[in-house]
């Protein structure tokens, strides 16, 4: 999974197609790139930080220093919050972990279109490469529930060269329960 | 900017020293660990940094990244990669080992073992550089050193021989802010200041490697594979049977030969008054056998041996209680172990037992060189012996009052209600468990082994070991807790009759001891098998001895029993690969023969599961690194999963494809770019298959056969041959080739599965008449079975398990009363029930009935042209239905006579990810 999204990464910051294997670590895999330069480099996080520097786009790892900082705090939460729940835990657990990013999340995006800064950054695109499989699967009432997730998963989803080979997921822009506020 | 830490947060540590080395200004504020800080988040997370903007930041990690970043240091690849395996791969083992130690209390060693990976990576990453990332202290360093900290601080010892790892933690400790840091967090306490921190933490899952249920992550991405990769497999493939090596016959008494990988393979000697359990087979017989047949397949010049331990007190009360001799007890249950062993087919060279002349003729060789060398001390030890029965008593023919706790049915060893170790002496009014006499204390002599002075010996001989052998984690580390305690002088005898005697004035009335006796059976064994058994025993420059066995069996064989082989100075092989399990539970308990709860060898065999499936499944649940369980619903999960929907479905798709479409001739292949990814595809996961058995990684290697058998099936979903052949000549080329490359697949498969699955291996050979030549494994994928080669019949291989059968299952066996009258209502009888009178290996495997399943397949296909004729005559509707209806019955017999899920193919669609 981590190697299908590196590669709509590189499609998207129009890199030529990098060459990967994987090293298994406990239930999942750890993505590794074979570099041209050096050695090789493993994770997700750090391959992906790889190749916006490859692709002469650093401001896509955010430009002040509070920036960079909250991009990659974000990083982490993906790798370590959210990849933690397609690991196939316990389902009670991968449900309540879940609730909580979610409104963790929500609660950060309330007065957020991004999540660092006031432009797209690399943890917008690695969070919705990671949310997705969560998302396609809530219904239109769980979505609403988490309104600012919904919101600016949409807008990323929309934002140019991000989606690639994932379905969009819809939302819908009236509400149609009112009991949710 | 204000940093918010609290007491006892583990998290700080690394904290406030990147604050110390690079944010001198930054305001800190102590807080209590439950205090919410951060607006956004719903539970409470500290440390946490709130920063001018008013923005905040949570992750430890992240916080030190700021402080660094804003000294105007900047954060390459490298430092990236540290952080990010810090929080993905070591964080979740740290939290576990903190969590195992200081909340649960349990042994330091044992929970250590589960970090011995991660702090390895480190070491190694050590060697070439002073720090992680260069020549100077950064971030990553910090963070890397703040998680290890609270681990290492107590138990530095860990150390000894990650030695690139010790410098420079010693390093980084010694800077003055992490020192400062410490300070604050620690407060001069130990770890245990965490310990309010990590109750409040949901018990970590960072184990999640091997817990029983795991399902793998199934990652149908694209995998890629460089030019030069395919155009090799491609080549390989096309070189065909004729150029591959051959199988090599090994002949009777096999023994090592010059130039040759010459590997003897010993697994842990069952003992022989207890039945085994399904924990006992998979932790050495099972394991070693699977290791056994792959080096076989490998062509390596390979030995097995094992057999039942038969001396020793437990023999003498078994023989007490069934009112029999010592002997006729062994002879009973020698014949129960062999029985049981074979049916699980276990592929021993030779299968012998302990109480045989060799074993006395080597044993006392042994102890005589150690006499002679001045290896072995005289000393008194106080005893109980009964008057009435005359004769010193063993510690579990003792009972009486604990001394600790008062309960008045302490055993000589140990006392049930309060769990203390006992001396047996110290028991209060102590009973003679067979008259019920009180006995007197009398002291006795005894002969004591000298492994203090062997120490030295030991330590050399280990260091090399461990450097060059494959030895499990848990191995490594029991033994070196063993090394590190200090070693005493361990008595080797005992007064008993039922042993090998001491040839020793003076000590002729005594045996010795279990320990000291039962690793020589491995030898004794092996002299029985042939009477060049030194060629084996006394060879180690040309043989490597691999042990199996079960964790609690370790200090055995890494720490005693080499240290009578090196103070014999005979120059004997000694183990170079130690493999050891972790322990299988039972569904969620231990098995435990006395409250009836378990599988036991012996009843596996009435469950009606065929041995195969049980060696299956309990090598996919391998106590490997760590605990796993058996599970009765996860048996039946995997069964109806990996080997019906996956397995046995490729390769039974993959016979019949030839056998309805070419006759039951392989058709002509012309390989086509994806075809020969595919074949790149394969290589790779037998490959991988290799280096995991290589290293006896052995429920590793067993992925990668499912994983090829899943690549066919999405190969033929994807490719259609059902379609294709009824199409233009081309389509119809097409579909030859992919039936010809899946049916070649699947005879790969039944190469790699014998290991594994020994009798289903053999089925798919006799289906498609594979040539016996193949099964040799090497690191190639070969095309054997050739165009125009010819198949048997083929049919299904697996059978699906129900519910309702798995349910009475679980009752039988789940710890009620055993109640022997049930047996064979409980299992489920299939309609169609594999007949006896047949070879019952082959017959068990094999699921349906070919003559039933034909009948039915007519009456489908009559059923069907029934129904078609009346929708062309537009018949009435209810009359449609009706056959409809019939049809569908009709089609779901069928499908249950196949062992297949009665539901439409199980690949389309239904898998999410």
């Amino acid at each position: 999974m981590a190697v299908e999204e590196l590669t709509a990464l590189e499609k998207c910051l129009g890199l030529k197609a990098g060459k990967y294997s994987r090293r298994a670590q406990g239930s999942s895999q750890v993505p590794v790139l074979q570099t041209n330069s050096g050695p090789s480099l493993a994770g997700l996080a750090t391959i992906a930080s790889h190749l916006v520097t490859q692709a002469k786009k650093e401001e896509l790892l955010g430009v002040s220093l509070e920036e960079k900082a909250v991009v990659q705090q974000w990083l982490e939460y993906r790798t370590t919050r959210i990849d933690r729940l397609t690991s196939k835990e316990d389902v009670r657990t991968t449900l309540k972990v879940s609730h909580e990013n979610r409104q963790d999340l929500n609660c950060y995006l309330e007065d957020k279109v991004y999540m660092a800064g006031n432009k797209i950054t690399l943890a917008d695109i690695l969070t919705y490469y990671g949310l997705h499989p969560i998302i396609a699967d809530l219904s239109i009432q769980e979505k609403e529930n988490y309104m600012n997730v919904s919101r600016w998963f949409s807008h990323i989803q929309h934002s140019p060269g991000v989606r690639q080979h994932l379905p969009s997921v819809v939302f819908i822009k009236n509400r149609i329960y009112s009991n949710v506020h | 900017m204000k940093l918010y830490v609290s007491e006892g947060n583990p998290h700080g540590l690394k904290v406030l020293a990147a604050a110390g080395l690079w944010a001198h200004g930054v305001e800190i504020q102590r807080l209590q660990q439950d205090e919410k800080v951060v607006p956004f988040l719903s539970q409470a997370k500290l440390p946490a940094l709130e920063l001018n903007t008013g923005n905040y930041l949570f992750c430890a990690n992240a916080i030190c990244r700021y402080f660094t970043l804003a000294a105007g240091k900047e954060q390459g690849d490298l430092t990236n990669q540290w952080m990010e395996w810090e929080a993905t791969e070591l964080q979740p083992v740290i939290s576990a080992v903190l969590y195992a130690t200081i909340v649960q209390g349990k042994k330091t060693e044992e929970s250590l073992a589960m970090v011995g990976k991660q702090l390895e990576h480190i070491s190694q990453n050590l060697t070439k550089k002073p720090f992680l990332t260069g020549d100077a202290v950064s971030v990553a360093d910090i963070v890397v050193w703040g998680a290890i900290f609270p681990l290492l601080a107590e138990m530095s010892t860990l150390l000894e021989d990650l030695s690139s790892l010790k410098n420079w933690f010693k390093k980084v400790s010694d800077l003055q802010p992490c020192q400062k840091a410490v300070e604050s967090l620690f407060k001069g306490k130990g770890p245990s200041v965490f310990k309010a921190y990590l109750q409040k933490m949901p018990a970590p899952s960072a184990t999640t490697d091997a817990s029983a249920c795991n399902e793998q992550v199934e990652d149908a991405a694209v995998q890629t594979f460089s030019e030069e990769d395919i155009a090799a497999a491609a080549e390989s493939w096309s070189k065909g049977l004729p150029n591959a090596p051959k199988p090599r016959l090994s002949q009777h008494p096999i023994l090592p030969r010059e130039g040759d990988k010459n590997i003897l393979i010993t697994s842990a000697l069952p003992y022989v008054n207890n039945v085994p359990h399904l924990g006992n087979i998979i932790g050495s017989v099972l394991s070693a056998d699977v290791f056994a047949r792959y080096c076989r397949l490998r062509n390596w010049n390979t030995l097995y041996i094992c057999g039942t331990d038969e001396y020793g007190t437990a023999t003498e009360t078994k023989a007490m209680e069934e009112g029999l001799t010592p002997q006729q007890i062994c002879d009973k249950y020698n014949a129960v172990h062999t029985a049981i062993y074979k049916w699980f087919e276990i592929s021993f060279d030779y299968f012998g037992r302990t109480t045989t002349a060799h074993q006395t003729t080597i044993a006392q060789d042994i102890f005589n060189r150690l006499l002679q060398r001045d290896f072995l001390l005289k000393d008194t030890v106080e005893q109980l012996r009964c008057e009435t029965c005359q004769r010193f008593l063993a510690d579990r023919f003792v009972e009486g009052t604990c001394p600790f706790c008062n309960y008045d049915e302490a055993r000589g060893d140990q006392c049930d209600k309060c769990g203390k170790l006992i001396n047996a002496v110290e028991l209060k009014k102590p009973q003679c468990k067979v008259c019920k006499k009180s006995p007197v204390i009398k002291s006795s002599q005894h002969l004591f082994l000298d492994l203090p002075k062997l120490e030295e010996r030991l330590e050399k001989w280990l260091d090399q070991s461990l450097a060059t052998g494959d030895w499990t984690a848990n191995a490594r580390y029991i033994t070196r807790s063993w090394i590190r305690d200090g070693l005493k002088p361990r008595c080797i005898t005992r007064d008993l009759k039922w042993g090998t005697p001491v040839p020793l004035e003076g000590f002729t009335d005594k045996v010795f001891y279990v320990w000291f006796d039962a690793p020589i059976g491995y030898i004794s064994i092996a002299a029985n098998y042939t009477d060049q058994w030194e060629k084996w025993w006394k060879n180690p420059q040309q043989v490597q001895l691999y042990n199996f066995m079960a964790k609690d069996n370790v200090p055995f064989h890494s720490v005693i029993f080499p240290s009578c082989l090196l103070g014999a100075e005979d120059n004997y092989t000694i183990v170079n690969h130690l493999i050891a399990t972790e322990y299988l539970n039972y569904e969620d308990g231990k098995f435990s023969k006395s409250r009836g709860v378990g599988v036991f060898g012996d009843m596996a065999k009435d469950t009606g599961i065929p041995a195969d499936i049980w060696r299956f499944y309990l090598l996919y649940v391998r106590p490997e690194g760590q605990d796993s369980a058996f599970s009765w619903s996860d048996l039946m999960l995997k069964n109806n999963s990996e080997l019906l929907n996956n397995l046995g479905n490729f390769v039974n798709r993959a016979g019949m494809f030839v056998q309805k479409f070419f006759n039951g001739y392989v058709p002509q292949m012309e390989l086509l770019a994806e075809d020969k990814r595919l074949l790149a595809q394969v290589t790779a996961e037998l490959q991988q298959y290799n280096q995991l058995l290589e290293k006896v990684r052995i429920r590793d290697a067993l992925r990668c056969i499912l994983n090829i058998s899943r690549h066919g099936n999405q190969y033929i979903q994807v490719n259609e041959p059902w379609k294709c052949i009824k199409g233009s000549p081309q389509e119809q080329t097409r579909a030859g080739t992919v039936t010809g490359l899946a049916v070649n697949m699947a005879a790969l498969l039944s190469v790699m599965l014998q290991p594994y699955m020994p009798s289903i291996s053999a089925v798919i050979q006799e289906q498609l008449l594979v040539p016996q030549e193949v099964n040799v494994l090497t690191s190639e994928f070969h095309c054997v079975l050739p165009q125009g080669h010819r198949i048997g019949n083929v049919s299904p291989l697996f059978q699906k398990l129900e519910n309702d059968q798995i349910e009475s299952l679980r009752k039988r066996f789940g710890g009620g009363q055993l109640d022997g009258g049930c047996t064979d209502k409980q299992v489920k009888a299939e309609p169609k029930a594999p007949s006896p009178a047949t070879d019952p290996a082959k017959e068990t495997a094999v699921v349906g009935d070919p003559e039933r399943i034909k009948a039915l397949m007519q009456e489908v296909d009559k059923q069907g042209t029934h129904v078609r004729e009346l929708k062309g005559k537009k018949a009435e509707k209810s009359l449609i239905d009706s056959e409809v209806q019939k049809l569908l019955a009709l089609k779901k017999e069928l499908a249950l006579a196949e062992g297949k899920t009665p539901d439409p193919p199980a690949q389309k669609g239904k898998k999410k990810k």
